[in-house]
């Protein structure tokens, strides 16, 4: 396994108190494999992210459990410097908004080539010719001419193009791409995706998907985990949930995509708010936005049920809520 | 639920087909517009904040003149006697008080020396003060506080109690106390004093530069994509914080002039033999009603270097802060 992060529990220390943003989280992802994490702002997946990457700020962010464990080392185990060196070499992450990814006063082409000159040792030269060549990698068009642009002078696909050209440029055996096409218009978002989806093929490359579109999933996507209030609450296959999701969160979420053969008719939504992390409720924490919900829910934290092969549900009633569609 | 999502129609429309031509069309409307959003420049050519900047300032008449003063001013700063041949200290009392005659346009001050003489003299102290003070405090200054910025934590405390306790000092106070008990009659006393003073003003702007420089999306970005420290503040951070003590540094350049001419009128600053400005007007002072051309062109000079480095400051700061743009 490339990555697998085991019962990882995150807090930040607040003057309100301690917000438990992840609350024992563990997925994994294989060589070549793209896995979705799903959920609302606030459920702790991109939390999760920053902390397999190390760059969460710390104080006042705290790791409090658990194992990141990365080609069978275990990340929380480095000295700073040896971190440092697993980033951008061996993973590395894409963000959602790539202008301001970008540093505005460096040309595209300085910044790609830092990669080569810090990293690798490169001449200047050389490390402009590879830029030009990634640049043409991720299908920026007259690469030659631009790379010596700034970041303003490219639109916004262009730009998180140049994005994935930086954190592909060393050929990282995982790549982290949180809300990549979130900033993007509708018709970059697809081919951006695609390009993602292409090159990581290519490299064959473990991919970390972070989002909150449903739709952006379901083509790329080989599983997926969906998170509530810092916990997975289901896991699986990318096809199965979309036939039959195994948690009513799941299900709330899906009924809540706007449809083409349901227009004009009243959206779904899900009633209430997420938890506030300083007062996670009891038991089951959706439960106070649950339809389904009885009193083991109020009292006991539900397990991750098996479900099947490669699926998990954290529900008491998992069963009811496939059958109930 | 059969067909739960209807991604393909609704979220994500285009096929692998629509995206090459949308990245194709894309790619054709960037080549005929590269100038980008703001398109000000010739097409095509990168520009960046310097060269934006310097774009602007070469058209603001406010920018032209007050530059011309000052080359001026540092000119006859380096080589007085390009335009006044004589000795600043040659004294004739039989001249003394003297309104202007033939070779001494400006008239005789109290000791019968040539006004002229010593207003071209005394640009060489007060250029000499205002530029060296500036530069101690924006290099003490911004290192100071942008170590403080980046780092944060007890260093950030200790340092913002301490430009607490600078701000309550008053300046000139300050100076009788400190540097009545100098005898040197050098600008080096002036200027340590100043620097010592002037620092905290800095280290503020720069601590507060670096904070906002350091949230930006790049640095965390950079960090992800394995930058070191070093790396973050000299690349990253630096270019993007040092425009707001570029501005206040100017700035501050006219005021340190007029403290040190303050300081020498109280008989503090510089001390005779030293030619000064404010040693001037303190001299000329008891007769200003029976001769005041000798108290008006050192306070003139005094007035427009000064005024010429607060308007450069001014043009400055609205070329660098694209706000007011």
């Amino acid at each position: 396994m490339l990555l697998e992060v085991r019962d990882l529990h995150v807090e930040f220390h607040t003057r309100e108190g301690v917000a438990k943003a992840v609350n024992g989280v563990n997925y994994s992802v294989a060589e070549g494999e793209t896995l979705a994490v799903l959920g609302e702002s606030g459920s702790g997946k991109s939390v999760t992210a920053q902390a397999v990457m190390g760059i969460l700020d710390m104080p006042p962010g705290k790791i409090s459990g658990g194992e990141i464990l990365f080609k069978d080392r275990d990340l929380l185990k480095l000295k700073p410097e040896e971190r440092r060196r697993v980033r951008g070499q061996e993973m590395a992450m894409i963000f959602q908004d790539a202008l301001s990814s970008l540093n505005p006063v460096m040309t595209v082409g300085e910044q790609l080539g830092e990669m080569f000159t810090v990293h690798r040792g490169m001449s200047r030269k050389d490390a402009r010719t590879r830029s030009v060549e990634l640049m043409d990698r991720v299908r920026i068009p007259a690469a030659k001419e631009r790379v010596g642009n700034y970041p303003h002078q490219f639109s916004g696909g262009m730009r998180q193009r140049i994005m994935i050209a930086m954190a592909m440029a060393l050929e990282p055996s995982l790549i982290i791409a949180d809300e990549p096409t979130t900033a993007l218009d509708v018709t970059v978002q697809a081919q951006v995706m695609d390009l993602l989806a292409e090159l990581q093929r290519e490299l064959n490359m473990g991919l970390i998907l972070i989002t909150h579109d449903l739709g952006v999933v379901a083509d790329v996507a080989d599983k997926i985990a969906v998170m509530y209030a810092g916990r997975i609450v289901e896991t699986s296959p990318v096809h199965d949930i979309y036939q039959a999701p195994a948690h009513p969160y799941t299900k709330g979420l899906l009924r809540s995509i706007p449809r083409l053969d349901r227009k004009g008719r009243e959206l779904y939504a899900i009633r209430g708010l997420p938890p506030n992390l300083l007062h996670i409720p009891p038991g089951c924490a959706f439960h106070p936005r649950c339809p389904m919900a009885q009193d083991v829910c109020r009292t006991d934290v539900p397990p991750l049920y098996r479900v099947s092969d490669g699926r998990r549900s954290a529900c008491h009633f998992w069963k009811e809520t496939l059958d109930a569609r | 639920m059969p067909e739960p999502l209807s991604s393909d129609g609704a979220i994500s429309p285009a096929g692998a087909g629509g995206a090459m031509d949308l990245a194709m069309a894309e790619g054709a409307s960037l080549e005929k517009a590269p100038g980008g959003p703001q398109g000000t420049g010739p097409a095509g050519r990168p520009r960046s904040l310097w060269s934006d900047a310097w774009r602007d300032l070469r058209r603001n008449p406010v920018f032209i003149i007050s530059g011309l003063i000052i080359v001026f001013l540092v000119v006859i700063s380096l080589w007085p006697s390009l335009i006044a041949s004589g000795d600043p200290l040659q004294a004739d009392l039989d001249d003394a008080q003297k309104g202007s005659g033939p070779g001494h346009p400006f008239g005789y001050d109290p000791q019968g020396r040539d006004v002229y003489t010593r207003v071209v003299h005394g640009t060489r102290t007060s250029v000499t003060v205002g530029v060296c003070a500036t530069l101690g405090v924006a290099l003490l200054g911004s290192v100071l506080g942008g170590l403080a910025g980046f780092f944060g934590g007890w260093w950030d405390s200790v340092l913002s109690r301490i430009t607490d306790v600078f701000f309550g000092i008053p300046v000139v106070l300050g100076g009788l106390v400190f540097l009545s008990v100098v005898t040197s009659s050098t600008v080096w006393p002036v200027v340590g004093f100043i620097v010592l003073l002037g620092w905290p003003q800095i280290a503020r702007i720069a601590r507060g530069s670096v904070i906002t420089a350091k949230q930006n999306d790049y640095v965390q970005a950079a960090r992800a994509l394995g930058a070191s420290n070093s790396r973050m503040m000299l690349r990253h951070i630096t270019p993007n914080a040092v425009a707001p003590v570029i501005v206040v540094a100017t700035i501050a350049l006219g005021t340190y002039i007029a403290l040190e001419a303050t300081l020498s009128y109280l008989g503090v600053g510089l001390k005779p033999p030293a030619v000064s400005w404010g040693i001037d007007i303190s001299d000329a002072s008891p007769y200003i009603r029976n001769a005041p051309h000798m108290l008006l062109w050192p306070a003139g000079a005094l007035a427009v270097t000064v005024l010429a480095f607060i308007m450069l400051g001014d043009a400055v700061r609205d070329a660098l802060d694209p706000k007011l743009r």
